[in-house]
């Protein structure tokens, strides 16, 4: 992609020695790099504790009746599960960490525009974390409203909910501050020669994401304050008996959450982008269709959010449309997934782990968005609805499409962040384990929903009791993956082999500098003169 | 990337002009809801935020004498939260 291959001898970001020592070198670094492996770390410690929780639940679920937690216990867990999964780490997982670390090295910068405004975004991040799950601890007992805090129950329960309410609303200001440092990096900072269709296709999916936090997120943040002001002064928004409307918070909490799913989903379809044609050694099929693909989903993705309340009682017409818009937005990602495997056609390919995990995240996610054309049905959505059936779709979509390539983006990049290599035996190993254990887990759960299995109950007749074992024992298995995975990972942080600066032969401008990168990149701004994927 | 921008100067005079149409409004914002508009209340309010929020930008916030790219930018914004809200009134029009 550059013409020149840069190479210095100034100590790398991990032993630079700036004004701190120890943690608070880490904790008050502006660098971009330790900032993104700040959010690396505090998601690795949150991503345990919510998939232990998963798990117990799975372990709830493996016989009819109560097994090892009751009814209360498990509408807790299933809530704290789903806002740590989806508030602390899915949401801003990939942006976070990876577009943190390599978006300024992808587009030739030194650093993000507002260095200390990313540091603060990711005190923010800690504080909302600390805030929301501090509701575990003290009050009337852990949340039970599930993640998304539907109305009415969410201002009736006695449970403890507003710091998780309140934890989340912080949460966004993290997400806001992010997306508009990237933007602004990516309009003001890219190197020289590097036009917008010069771009990496990354950072692309990174600002159509980054328009969605900016965009999005105070929506949400204005409904968490609504259900604040309604649990504690009975305004009447939501609360039938003071004149509000239920289902008004149902719109204003999926206005921003649907396109979350877009916060969530396309920069993993960015992390495809990339590691496919660096392993099928070729340029990618169709930059242009990808990038326009990418805008696209980010804008129709607005406007599908009524998909999620098919059986709530909206109008017939708001029904149709919704449902129109729900296939539309299946028009762009397909493209992705035609220009992703054009690109493997007649391609050299070198399998290599990042690419394994990219092969699996196409099989995963396809079986996600067709289940999803299922749900955007009218008809076969008012069977599925609420169902385990839709916790099969948004694990496929959300854990298979988001998780798989925050695994492939770290298995990918893992050399360069560390300068080591990863066992590749077992990080393959890992992958073949977690893989499996992912379809046996979910894959059950879609014949559950069609039968009738209702998600979030902690019991169950004995017709579902087959399918339930099978689904258990699959959570189990994936748990064991994700342990040799994370091992292994941990383990080559240290004890790996040194790696290259370029060990996949990538192209794009993060190889071009040494292996951990310096604390500024470059040493010299690089200049641009080839497109992203030049491998002819 | 780009160019930075030269500077505008804007009078006092249509500082003052700008103030006293977003007070203007701000009371007709509230004596609106004195009056049974029916399903248009919510229209009629956001029509006068809008005009309010359009002129502060436009002139407090510069954006008239900025480069057309972000005022294409901050329009599409718009649109987007327009059509967004038209879509919810999808629901309540016709439920």
């Amino acid at each position: 992609m550059s013409d020149t291959v840069i190479r210095n001898h100034e100590p790398n970001y991990l032993e630079y020695q700036g004004r701190y020592k120890g943690i608070f070198a880490w904790i008050f670094s502006t660098d971009h790099k330790r900032i993104g492996l700040l959010y690396l770390y505090s998601m690795l410690v949150l991503f345990s504790i919510a998939a232990i929780l998963g798990l117990l639940m799975k372990i709830e679920l493996i016989a009819p009746g109560k097994t090892i937690m009751d009814a209360q216990t498990y509408n807790s867990f299933f809530t704290l599960h789903g806002i740590t999964m989806i508030f602390l780490i899915v949401v801003p997982g990939l942006p976070a960490v990876f577009g943190n670390f390599f978006l300024p090295l992808m587009i030739g910068a030194k650093d993000v525009a507002f260095p200390k405004l990313n540091l603060l975004s990711w005190w923010i991040y800690i504080l909302g974390a600390a805030v929301a799950l501090s509701a575990q601890f003290f009050g009337d007992g852990p949340p039970d409203t599930g993640w998304t805090f539907y109305a009415p129950y969410s201002f009736r329960t006695g449970t403890n909910m507003l710091p998780a309410v309140t934890g989340a609303f912080i949460l966004g200001f993290s997400s806001i501050a992010t997306g508009i440092n990237f933007i602004v990096t990516m309009h003001r900072m890219r190197a020289p020669g590097m036009t917008w269709m010069k771009m990496p296709l990354f950072p692309w999916a990174l600002y159509g994401t980054s328009w969605i936090q900016v965009l999005a997120t105070p929506i949400v943040g204005v409904t968490l304050l609504m259900i604040v002001l309604e649990r504690t002064m009975q305004i009447g928004f939501f609360d039938p008996a003071l004149g509000g409307d239920p289902i008004l918070y149902q719109h204003l909490f999926w206005i921003y959450s649907h396109p979350a799913v877009y916060i969530m989903i396309l920069p993993a379809m960015g992390v495809i982008s990339e590691i496919i044609p660096t392993f099928a050694r070729k340029t990618i099929f169709g930059y242009k269709a990808i990038v326009v693909s990418t805008l696209a989903i980010a804008f129709v993705g607005y406007f599908v959010w009524g998909h999620h309340m098919f059986t709530s009682g909206m109008s017939g017409t708001a029904l149709y449309t919704f449902s129109i818009l729900t296939f539309l937005v299946a028009i762009p990602s397909a493209i992705k997934i035609f220009n992703w495997v054009a690109t493997l056609h007649k391609a050299s390919i070198d399998i290599q782990t990042p690419f394994l995990w990219a092969l699996c995240f196409l099989f995963v996610f396809m079986i996600g968005g067709l289940s999803g054309m299922v749900l955007g049905a009218l008809s076969a959505n008012v069977h599925l609805h609420d169902t385990a059936f839709v916790v099969a779709h948004f694990h496929f979509i959300v854990f298979g499409g988001t998780g798989y390539a925050f695994f492939g983006a770290l298995h990918y990049w893992y050399p360069k962040m560390f300068g080591r290599m990863y066992d590749k035996g077992w990080a393959n190993i890992g992958l073949a384990v977690f893989f499996t254990g992912f379809n046996t887990l979910y894959l059950p759960m879609f014949y559950l929903g069609m039968i009738g299995m209702p998600r979030r109950y902690y019991d169950y007749v004995e017709e579902f009791h087959g399918p339930n074992i099978v689904s258990s024992f699959g959570a189990m298995l994936m748990i064991a993956g994700l342990v040799i995975i994370i091992t292994n990972l941990v383990r080559s942080a240290r004890k790996g082999e040194i790696a290259e600066a370029d060990p996949w032969k990538g192209k794009t401008l993060e190889w071009t500098v040494a292996s951990p990168p310096t604390l500024e990149n470059f040493a010299e701004i690089p200049v641009v003169t080839k497109l992203p994927y030049d491998y002819e | 990337m780009e160019k930075e921008q030269h500077t505008h100067i804007v009078k006092y005079k249509t500082y003052v002009i700008v103030l006293i149409a977003l007070l203007f409004m701000t009371f007709a914002s509230v004596a609106i809801t004195s009056i049974n508009l029916g399903p248009y209340t919510v229209a009629g309010a956001l029509l006068l935020a809008s005009i309010k929020c359009v002129l502060v930008l436009l002139i407090f916030m510069h954006l008239k004498f900025d480069n057309k790219f972000y005022g294409i930018m901050v329009a599409s914004v718009f649109i987007l939260l327009a059509s967004v809200i038209f879509i919810t009134f999808l629901d309540y029009l016709y439920r």
